[in-house]
């Protein structure tokens, strides 16, 4: 198992976000999580990521083996985890080439691995360019700065596909887009995607899932999931919206409560 | 101070007769009327910004030594390694407040040129020499420059004639080295004409002098449609205080671009008093500062908007770690005539500690009605969600920190258009920020000797 999250309870200024939450993840899988917005989805990636505003009151993340609550934001990066943001933040001053370079060459240094030549790099940088269909020259150009709302969200893709990881999370990386951003974006994920990573996509149309078939749907509300499903759910729930879930888990609630 | 000031009038009664050009009627006069001034006002000290957050008044004491003969000839290379590779193309020293030289002590140029010691250009250039010197007094004397004047041993002079351009920048290097407690005093006079382009890398540097204390000033007269550059640079010793004040002049159409860039200070307070005198004229007057430790960086900027039509610009940047604390003092004034003046004033400082300590204090006199002015200013942290972006990639969070760190500190050097002038100073505030600069034990620009170390962030590519 890749990932494992058991019974995680976070908040933030002490209002509770996940409750309760668990999600396993295996090699090979694509998950997508759905859900109303502000139910807690970019809180759990940021979580996983390791931002430390949000606290992690109990419950456990194990990923590879290890727990990753303990692993520095750094250091679970190089240990392949990625995060493509919902809003990815510029930085004026830091052109993408040096943030690259240091970056992979960073990972690279962790894992003991030569670093990448500058020749080595730019090649690097060109291939995976491809993938996204970035045509612009990155080599000065400020990390996201100026760039438009598809570019950013291109630009995460760009991202993960040099970084190559095992875990990633994107976190509403199809809103937003044109048919033709959310066509690249989708291309540049399945041609990412092998029997050893693992893709977890947030989202809220199924458009997306029409490139990336999903191995499982789920459906987060009140800090939980509250319901799983395949690729139907996500028709589903864009045809019909979320209050039918809501409904069904209220109703479940109230069951157990009477038992009680 | 008072036992400051009385120690400077035994001095100057005592040495007199011993400072250089003592023979030539106009230097002695110019030195009576200083040490008068100086001494009518004092070291007005108490008068500087903020004092309280500088705690200079107890660092100047009242036993400093003069020296009144040039240390003897050595190349400046056997005492200092100073290397701009390929950017400049000749470098001038001085060495305690004396030029260094091997007998040449003024060089003329095939394009008319003529560089060198002040005192010799008394001698061979007096009418040029006087036709500009002190005349800044004009434009409003402090007496630190008057203590300046009356005991200046030497100083760069510089003539670029009319409709000369100058490819490469000089390089002026200010050395102090000395067992003794120094008071050095260089003056220097810049003088380009018409139609001419020049840019100037003048360097500040100490070496084992902890308790010099140098007190420069630097005229620069720029003639009409003349670009110059000026980049200025410190790194001095912990104890050492250095005070430098800049006056420039600019007639119609001229540019001046100025970088008065700190990287290790013990106490070093960088005055620029800029006269837009006649219009179209164009000033960018930018600083630097990456100060640390204990030091102390107090930037004064005055620029005065005497002619319509004329622009300014400051941009002065900082990074304070530990207990270093900074001073900015922005005054932009605007005369009555000075129509359709656009002047804009930027201080924007990140310190990294709860200790380090910035005031910040523009100062807008405006007189004309049709003006656009404004100014700016920040003090604040590494923003925090750009370090969680960049350590989300796997970046260390040192190495998180350099990159925004160099990021904001590059802006300011982003203004020099000489990219081997502007790719060697980036260079060098990387090496500052990762904390080699400071262990260099003579030059900070003596990079090329030094091993690589393991990151290293691609200056070229940035
Ligand atoms: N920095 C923050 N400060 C306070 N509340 C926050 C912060 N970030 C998120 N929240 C709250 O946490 C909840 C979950 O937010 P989020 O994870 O962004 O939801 P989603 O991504 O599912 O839309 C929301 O109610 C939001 O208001
Ligand atoms: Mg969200």
């Amino acid at each position: 198992m890749l990932l494992k999250i058991e019974d995680l309870c976070v908040s933030i200024k002490g209002k509770e976000i996940l409750k309760e939450f668990n999600l396993e993840i295996n090699r090979g899988e694509v998950h997508a999580i759905m859900g109303p917005n502000g139910t807690g989805k970019s809180t759990l990636a940021s979580v996983i990521a390791g931002k430390d505003i949000y606290d992690v009151t109990s419950g456990k993340i194990i990923y590879k083996d290890r727990n990753l609550l303990e692993m520095s934001v750094e250091d679970r990066a190089r240990e392949g985890i990625f995060i493509g943001f919902q809003y990815p933040v510029e930085i004026p001053g830091v052109s993408m080439n040096t943030f690259m370079k240091t970056a992979i060459n960073e990972i690279r240094q962790y894992r003991h691995e030569e670093p990448l030549t500058a020749a080595q790099f730019l090649k690097l940088m060109e291939e995976k360019k491809k993938v996204v269909e970035l045509t612009a020259k990155l080599s000065n150009r400020s990390v996201n700065e100026g760039f438009s709302g598809g570019e950013k969200k291109k630009n995460e893709i760009f991202q993960m596909a040099m970084l190559n990881p095992e875990l990633s999370i994107l976190d509403e990386t199809d809103s937003g887009l044109d048919i033709d951003a959310l066509r690249v974006v989708a291309n540049g994920v399945t041609h990412l995607r092998s029997e050893n990573n693992a893709i977890v996509v947030i989202t809220h149309y199924q458009r997306l899932l029409d490139y990336i078939i999903p191995d499982k749907v789920h459906v987060l509300y009140d800090g939980k999931i509250v319901k799983t499903g395949n690729k139907e759910l996500a028709l589903e729930l864009e045809e019909k919206g979320y209050d039918w879930v809501k409904q069904e888990y209220e109703r479940k609630k109230e069951l157990q409560n009477g038992k009680i | 101070m008072e036992k400051f000031n009385a120690f400077i009038k035994n001095s100057f009664n005592k040495i007199r007769a011993s400072l250089p050009a003592n023979n030539n009627e106009k230097v002695n006069s110019f030195r009576q009327v200083a040490i008068e001034n100086f001494l009518k006002k004092g070291l007005l000290l108490g008068k500087l910004e903020n004092r309280d957050n500088f705690p200079i008044e107890k660092e100047i004491s009242d036993d400093y030594e003069f020296q009144l003969q040039p240390t003897p000839y050595q190349p400046l290379d056997s005492i200092f390694k100073c290397k701009i590779k390929g950017i400049a193309s000749n470098t001038f020293a001085f060495f305690n407040g004396w030029y260094l030289h091997s007998g040449n002590p003024i060089t003329i140029f095939p394009n008319g040129m003529i560089i060198g010691s002040l005192i010799a250009a008394i001698e061979c250039y007096p009418d040029l020499v006087f036709s500009r010197l002190g005349k800044h007094r004009l434009a409003g004397n402090n007496s630190l420059n008057a203590l300046n004047e009356a005991f200046f041993t030497d100083g760069i002079f510089i003539y670029i004639p009319d409709n000369v351009v100058v490819e490469h920048p000089m390089q002026v290097v200010n050395l102090i080295s000395s067992d003794q407690k120094l008071l050095v005093n260089n003056h220097n006079l810049i003088m380009v004409g018409k139609n001419s382009n020049f840019s100037l890398v003048y360097c500040n540097d100490s070496i084992h002098s902890e308790n010099s204390f140098a007190n420069n000033v630097t005229e620069i007269y720029i003639e009409e449609n003349t670009i110059v550059n000026f980049c200025k640079m410190e790194n001095k010793d912990a104890k050492s205080i250095m005070l430098e004040h800049v006056v420039v002049e600019q007639k119609s159409h001229s540019q001046f671009l100025s970088n008065a860039i700190t990287f290790n200070a013990g106490y070093v307070r960088n005055q620029f008093h800029v006269t837009l005198a006649e219009p179209f004229a164009e000033a960018r007057v930018n600083g630097l500062y990456l100060v640390d430790k204990k030091q102390v960086v107090d930037n004064h900027v005055f620029v005065n908007h005497a002619a319509p039509d004329c622009t300014s610009h400051q941009l002065y940047k900082g990074i304070l770690d530990d207990e270093a604390i900074a001073n900015f003092n922005g005054h932009i004034l605007v005369s009555q005539d000075a129509q359709k003046t656009a002047a804009f004033q930027t201080n924007r400082n990140i310190t990294l500690t709860d200790e380090a300590k910035i005031t910040t204090k523009p100062f807008l006199e405006i007189y004309a009605d049709d003006v656009q002015c404004s100014h700016g200013a920040t003090v604040g942290q590494l923003n925090d969600t750009e370090m969680f972006y960049l350590r989300s990639r796997g970046i260390c969070e040192r190495n998180a920190r350099m990159l925004l760190m160099y990021a904001f500190a590059v802006e300011v050097t982003s203004f020099i258009d000489i990219i081997n002038l502007r790719s060697r100073l980036n260079e060098m505030i990387q090496r500052r920020l990762k904390g080699e600069l400071s262990l260099c034990d003579q030059c900070f620009l003596n990079c090329s000797d030094r091993k690589n170390f393991s990151f290293e962030i691609d200056v070229s590519l940035l």
